[in-house]
């Protein structure tokens, strides 16, 4: 009999038959059950045997869909824009770049402030990670990296250690392992856990000491591409967005993929939390950047224009969550009006595409990273 | 009327447990409370103009508050 392949998070003895072997984490009924694969194949046999088939699957599948569509349809009463209508437009932003980051020999592929609000880290193409001042531009820190297509990086909440990722499927001397290339990294509010995302299709949680997996998240369909955590007042959720076009939020303590959101028309590059919590944006290559009410369930704002024909790449909020600033392939950042949906400004300055753009921890300035090798702070 | 057990393959056994996984995880998410489109909108609107005096970037701070912004040189008397 031939065995399929699939990816197992975990290895160990199966609950039904007590093998040891890697093991196919399926949620059925709410329960958790963790088989090995010839066990779930005894047991979808036994389905079929009850009647239940595909087919009857599928159509259950269907309708859930339409109620689902339905439900969120009757709550939608009105456009996030046309409540903003009464609130006055933005005046014109005085952003410009103040600092010009050289230093990086390729394409600068990532980067993030460290919560002292000067430092930064930064990752590279050329498989180096910066550490640098972003008052007084000076280097304090590089460190090599053995592979190319260092991806992600992120800093720890005490400022003492990075971490970073890429295509050697690991971050940070295999603390996390995946089988494909790790897409974005982030520490959870300690020094202690590192939350990843691959192109394997999975997130994951790890425990840094001891490189251990605490926990795994399946849904998505495609390389997961990007996630954000929830601010920490709103508990423990993440967002992931990936190449599947859908954003899922999860439950990091069970692992549950609580709600799903399918709306752009192609790959999602980065997601990242609205500053209360209750929303996130998305950036997608089909030129559009998307913002998502948890509470409502549905996209309450698309933020496009004819003119933007290139893929958005990354986006974050200003402190106050009013402006969106996204980073796009056409080497520009558009600042949006999250509420009214228009655009406010441009910030041109880069000469290749955005990669990165994050916001300082306390909202002073915008540090952008590009394949035009260098990094920006904006301000 | 007595239906004998199918031969399997390895392939629909796991297309079985997909589409099992997809219908439970449409059921969790149908049953979640929603709030309407208007009040999650006049949230997020009270959210921001709470904050956004706070808001360097949107504000524009003063250039001796920006550590980013250079200052204007001072002329010594």
């Amino acid at each position: 009999m031939c065995d399929q392949t699939f990816m197992a998070a975990t290895f160990g003895p199966c609950e039904s038959c007590g093998k040891p072997s890697p093991l196919m984490n399926i949620y059925i009924k709410n329960e958790a059950i963790n088989y090995c694969s010839f066990c779930v194949e005894l047991m979808a046999c036994q389905g079929l045997q009850s009647g239940e088939s595909v087919a009857s699957l599928k159509r259950e599948c269907e309708s859930l869909k339409k109620k689902l569509e339905e439900e969120r349809g009757k709550l939608n009463d009105v456009e996030l824009h046309q409540v903003a209508d009464k609130i006055e437009v933005l005046g014109a932003l005085a952003i410009k770049t103040r600092r010009v980051l050289k230093g990086h020999g390729n394409k600068v592929l990532c980067m993030d402030w460290c919560k002292d609000k000067r430092r930064l880290v930064s990752s590279s193409q050329d498989g180096k990670v910066i550490v640098w001042d972003g008052f007084t531009l000076s280097k304090e820190n590089g460190i090599s990296v053995p592979c190319t297509w260092v991806m992600a990086c992120a800093y720890a909440p005490t400022g003492c250690a990075v971490a970073c990722g890429g295509l050697d499927n690991k971050c940070s001397k295999a603390v996390a392992m995946h089988t494909n290339y790790v897409s974005g990294c982030t520490f959870t509010n300690s020094d202690n856990q590192i939350l990843t995302s691959s192109g394997d299709g999975s997130c994951a949680l790890w425990d840094v000491e001891s490189g251990q997996l605490l926990q795994s998240f399946h849904g998505h369909t495609a390389d997961v591409l990007s996630l954000d955590l929830a601010p920490s007042e709103t508990g423990n959720t993440f967002v992931s967005g990936g190449c599947d076009k859908k954003a899922n939020v999860w439950d990091m303590r069970s692992g549950q993929n609580i709600q799903s959101f399918e709306s752009h028309v192609s790959d999602i590059n980065c997601v990242k939390y609205y500053p209360s919590g209750d929303a996130f944006a998305s950036a997608s290559d089909d030129a559009t950047c998307r913002f998502y009410d948890l509470r409502a369930d549905r996209e309450v704002a698309v933020y496009q224009k004819d003119s933007v024909i290139f893929g958005a790449s990354t986006v974050d909020f200003s402190l106050s969550g009013r402006l969106l600033f996204a980073g796009y392939n056409d080497y520009t950042i558009n600042v949006w009006d999250v509420l009214k949906g228009t655009r406010s400004s441009i910030l041109f300055g880069h000469e290749n595409r955005v990669s990165r753009v994050r916001v300082s921890p306390d909202g002073t300035a915008l540090c952008s990273a590009s394949w035009d090798h260098t990094l920006r702070i904006w301000a | 009327v007595l239906v004998a057990p199918t031969r399997m393959s390895s392939k629909s056994a796991s297309s079985l447990a997909q589409a099992r996984r997809t219908v439970q995880q449409l059921r969790i998410e149908a049953r979640i409370n929603r709030i309407k489109v208007s009040k999650a909108s006049s949230d997020l609107m009270r959210y921001c103009s709470e904050h956004a005096k706070y808001d360097p970037l949107l504000m524009g701070i003063p250039a001796s508050e920006n550590p980013f912004k250079d200052k204007k040189p001072c002329a010594i008397l």
